[in-house]
């Protein structure tokens, strides 16, 4: 089971294309940057690794230029208020589903 | 409180500036102008007048003329309640005349009344009774020979309150309620003068089989026993009456839990509920059985495997089993191996104490919520373009609405008290024009043409199209001229918003063009958005049918930039208001159940937050986001996630593509279940918890409005421990050291910890009764509206959302498409609604059909049918109706043997991961019976639910 990572990292793809294609409409720097974004915030670290290990030719080119960019480490900074949140004494923000 | 029933004041409230000075028997009253006589006499701290056809939610009748009173100066005796105050008037309640006519009217009325009081079911509860004895009847002179209604046969078809005729005084209060209060229409006075009768429908109906959707406002507004709850014939009148709020819907109705001892009788709406505001659904009001039932578990039980029969154990062993089995995971595999979800059910005392778990006991941020499924979408798309995802209005904002726009959502059967409310501004009941109607559903939805109500459009639209609709919409008013420019420029940014419209102006977003893709004729759309931004206040709620797609967020957004560009936020009547749907899913989020986020909406990246936690609980955190629950599942079959701890949620049942949710149960190690009935994920469990019911203990839940209100215990935790209690044995068991010894403390902990409840305590909601959030202070006394002077977090942000089809397509294999919903009388999973006696109305999920497609497919209303999708198939009965287009076929999730949910995909929002329910692509074609998968997974749900000790039922 473990080690099996074929129908999980599909799966990753699939979404990495998906974010990206949903913010195509920045254009493409931004597109990349946004992505970037949205899953240093809000995808847990197997999930990351998982992507950063994965053939990224099988991309999109806005995702892989997105996941280049986080795996080397970077953390862009944020690019929609979705991934801006509240600091520590703050009330405003809120995503509540 | 001791019991008594609530104040009835006779005639509503009105509300005015200007204000009227009065003598009522010698006593000096003052009330806003318009109120009624009965009203101001009632208000004024001397006797009630007496009165039978009156009663403070509906409009004045003046029909039994028990209310008179004298005015000096005025002609005669006219009826008190529909006489307005006047300045200066001088009023008298009793005088030896009034005393003669009301005892005369009382005559009458008992004159055709059985005199069975003392063992009538309305004994000490009963109006008549009472007003009798005011008025002094002392015989009727009349005798008990004549013609009367005394053998009229009664009418129990409804499982929860029977109707007596023989003691109707046809006050024609139950069918004024279901008129002015609930909107269904289902009653009516049948005949005239002595042959008149109380009627639910035709000649043939009785209750069950009318239009009554036993609400029970015809039951709270009967002054006698003709309508009456069952369950106080049976047990009794109760004795004390304990407010609380309801466990279903995101409405939060607040109801007076009416006791005897430790024994529910019956729930009754409490009028200063500020949610329902005196008002109920089937649900809330009736269907809390619940708590009692047969099925109900009351004892832990552990097993090693789950091909194994449960063993009953003590607490004691059940916690210790499970805190060998975590620690040995920890151990071996980490603690990112180990999560759990929180419940939207449970209270917001219950859900911080679980994420607290996770967090600072397991050790990881795998946390998530319901709301994940649900409105997730609604989180991110109105956070990225108001700044924030909490409602902008309350409940009463809609009396101020104009234009009312509805989109995928079906209030009347979701959030029905909510429903009425928006049905008594659509046909103009607080005296302005009634407002105008837009619905945009795939499905004619009840709303759409109901008694005295018209949609003005209905936007029928192919399921999966709703942000070309929106976009084509937000073409019309751009492109038209007739976008608000001047909120634009103040409130927004006007660069963005000149590049949004430059996108949604370009000739492929136009209703023609898209027209082929949504199916909706262009002239409906230009005419809808025309309406939206030119018709007045326009509101937009929304639900499930906007967010459960794999571009729910974008949707959101795309609502959020109609609602800007025409200007509609921050005042009453406006807004964006997403319905959401749990009792505590608001609540639920904002104690942090979320993986990126602490309590607070503060992300776990930010080291203030984290280091204040830290320093609170004495632990170090994960730095990093946990998993989301679909992730989770899939970070289970990838064998990294092993341990899970699942509090009040049926993930197998509710959550899509079921053999996936079955893979990821199956492959963990220790699937913790805390839950009242051995649900369908308990099947995959190794733990079971016993939980404890709304009743049963004390805490909050925040509604929709972001309104944090009470829930007070009435009766022991049958299982023993309060759900906040397991949490916190479960804690310890893992060294924990957790000393809470009730739920205000938790409160406490949670107000000193986040901003936005920093002014949040036991002490406030027992002085106020229910208080908006944020709540601290800048804002003292909670906060109705927001947005008012410009958004809370700087300007609102135009968000460009293209039209991108989902990956679901359709094809020759795979024709038609699926959406889902939900029914009034049954709630989400069923795990509470089918274990009451709702079942006479829903006891089965049906697949609605439109008859050319049920025709080709030789398929009869009723007949069985074979649902299969790419992913999956079930068996389902057939219901042939025109609500569905060609094409489009609906159904319902309550029913666990349908596993409707077996059918749906893996698809799912690009941004937040709520699953794509609402459109899958399938085929129907004519079946036998319930398919062989059925049958063998009820043989294998009824193996998994052995109890060891337990007979074995025969085989048959």
């Amino acid at each position: 089971m473990s080690g099996d990572h074929g129908g999980t990292a599909a799966k990753l793809r699939r979404m990495a294309d998906q974010i990206a294609v949903n913010f195509q409409a920045l254009g493409h720097d931004e597109a990349v940057l946004a992505t970037a974004d949205h899953i240093d915030m809000f995808w847990d670290p197997r999930m990351k690794a998982g992507i950063f290990a994965d053939d990224r030719s099988l991309l999109s080119p806005v995702a892989r230029a997105a996941i280049d960019y986080l795996a080397k480490g970077q953390h862009p900074p944020h690019q929609t208020r979705a991934t801006e949140f509240n600091t520590v004494d703050e009330v405003g923000h809120s995503d509540a589903g | 409180m001791g019991y008594e029933r609530q104040k009835d004041f006779g005639t509503p409230e009105v509300k005015s500036d200007e204000m009227v000075s009065l003598t009522i028997d010698g006593r000096e009253v003052t009330v806003p102008a318009g109120t009624s006589v009965m009203r101001a006499a009632a208000e004024s701290g001397g006797g009630a007048i007496p009165k039978l056809c009156a009663t403070d939610n509906m409009k004045a009748f003046g029909s039994c003329r028990m209310c008179l009173v004298e005015i000096e100066g005025a002609r005669g005796t006219p009826a008190s309640c529909t006489t307005p105050v006047m300045p200066g008037m001088k009023v008298k309640t009793q005088t030896p005349r009034l005393e003669k006519l009301r005892r005369g009217v009382m005559e009458l009325y008992i004159s055709d009344h059985p005199l069975d009081c003392l063992t009538c079911s309305a004994n000490n509860d009963c109006e008549l009774q009472a007003e009798a004895a005011a008025v002094g009847l002392r015989d009727v002179r009349y005798g008990y020979e004549g013609d009367n209604h005394l053998d009229l046969t009664n009418d129990v078809s409804n499982p929860y309150f029977q109707f007596e005729p023989s003691k109707c005084i046809l006050c024609s209060r139950c069918v004024r309620a279901c008129d002015e209060v609930q909107g269904t229409f289902a009653l009516t006075i049948d005949g005239r003068g002595f042959a008149s009768v109380m009627s639910p429908g035709q000649k043939n109906d009785s209750f069950l089989s009318s239009e009554c959707v036993s609400c029970g406002a015809c039951v709270q507004a009967c002054p006698t026993a003709a309508i009456y709850e069952k369950s106080v014939t049976q047990v009794g009148l109760p004795e004390r009456a304990v407010v609380t709020t309801c466990a279903y819907c995101g409405v939060g109705c607040t109801f007076r839990a009416e006791m005897r001892g430790e024994q529910l009788v019956r729930m009754v709406p409490w009028k200063d509920g500020k949610a329902n505001r005196g008002h109920s659904c089937v649900k809330g009001r009736f269907a809390w059985g619940y708590a009692n039932h047969k099925d109900r578990i009351l004892n832990p039980m552990v097993r090693d495997s789950i091909d194994q029969p449960w063993r009953e154990v003590s607490w004691e062993e059940a916690l210790s089993f499970t805190a060998t089995k975590i620690n040995a995971i920890k151990a071996k595999h980490g603690a990112r191996a180990l999560g759990g979800i929180t419940s939207s059910r449970c209270t917001n005392e219950e859900t911080y104490l679980v994420q607290k778990l996770i967090r600072a006991v397991f050790g990881s941020n795998n946390t998530d919520t319901c709301a994940r499924v649900c409105h997730s979408p609604t989180g991110y798309g109105l956070k990225t373009t108001f700044g924030t995802s909490a409602g902008t209005q309350d409940f009463d904002s809609v009396m101020d609405s104009d234009v009312i726009m509805v989109i995928g959502a079906n209030p009347t059967d979701g959030h029905p008290v909510f429903a009425s409310r928006m049905k008594q501004r659509l046909r103009g009941l607080n005296g302005k024009p009634p407002a105008r109607l837009i619905v945009v559903d795939p499905r004619r939805i009840d709303l759409v043409r109901t008694p005295h109500i018209e949609a003005d459009h209905h936007l029928p639209l192919q399921p999966g199209t709703n942000v070309a609709v929106l976009t084509s919409m937000a073409h019309v008013i751009v492109t038209e001229g007739l976008a608000n420019e001047a909120f634009i420029r103040e409130r927004c940014d006007w660069d963005e918003y000149q590049d949004w419209a430059r996108f949604v102006s370009d000739e492929r977003h136009s209703p023609e063009t898209l027209e082929a893709v949504t199916r909706v004729p262009a002239e409906t759309v230009r005419q809808a958005a025309r309406l939206y931004a030119t018709g007045g206040n326009a509101a937009i709620y929304y639900g499930l049918g906007v967010t459960e797609h794999s571009q729910g967020s974008s949707t959101v957004m795309a609502i959020a930039n109609l609602a800007m560009c025409t200007g509609n936020i921050g005042r009453p009547g406006v807004g964006v208001n997403p319905l959401r749907g749990q009792n505590n899913v608001q609540g639920s989020c904002d104690m942090g159940s979320f993986p990126h986020e602490l309590p607070g909406y503060r992300h776990i990246s930010d080291v203030e937050t984290r280091s204040l936690f830290e320093k609170d609980w004495g632990v170090t955190l994960d730095t990093e986001p946990g998993l989301r629950i679909n992730n989770m599942l899939d970070a289970a079959v990838d064998g990294s996630f092993r341990a899970i701890y699942i509090q009040g949620e049926d993930i197998l049942q509710s959550d899509p593509n079921t053999q996936h949710v079955a893979d990821g149960l199956r492959a963990m190690e220790c699937v913790i279940v805390h839950d009242l009935f051995l649900n369908e994920t308990a099947s995959y469990a190794h733990v079971f918890l016993p939980g404890s019911t709304f009743l049963e203990k004390s805490g909050t839940f925040t509604n929709a409005e972001r309104r944090i209100q009470p829930v007070r215990k009435v009766m022991e935790p049958a299982n023993g421990y309060e759900d906040w209690q397991v949490t916190q044995l479960l804690a310890n068991a893992l060294g924990a050291n957790w000393a809470y010894t009730h739920p205000k403390e938790i409160t406490a902990e949670i107000a000193r910890l986040t901003p936005s409840f920093a002014g949040l305590s036991w002490e406030l909601l027992e002085e106020r009764g229910s208080v908006q959030w944020p709540i601290n202070e800048a804002n003292p006394e909670g906060s109705p509206v927001m947005h008012v002077e410009g958004f809370v977090r700087g300007k609102g942000k135009f968000v460009v959302t293209d039209y991108i089809p989902t990956d679901e397509k359709t094809g020759p294999r795979y024709p038609l498409l699926l959406t889902t919903g939900r029914i009034l009388s049954q709630y989400n999973v069923g795990a509470q609604t089918r274990r009451t006696a709702n079942t006479v109305w829903h006891d089965e999920d049906r697949l609605e059909m439109h008859p050319t497609d049920a025709e080709n497919r030789g398929l009869k209303d009723g007949d069985w049918a074979r649902l299969a999708s790419r992913t999956g198939e079930t068996t389902l009965r057939v219901l042939v109706t025109d609500r569905v287009a060609p094409g489009v076929v609906y159904t319902t999730f309550h029913h666990p043997a349908t596993q409707a949910n077996v059918v749906t995909t893996d698809y799912s929002d690009w941004a937040t991961n709520c699953p794509e329910y609402k459109v899958t692509a399938v085929q129907v074609t004519p079946s036998n019976g319930p398919s062989d998968w059925q049958e063998d997974y009820l043989d294998r749900t009824e193996r998994s639910r052995r109890i060891a000790g337990e007979e074995m039922e025969p085989a048959e």
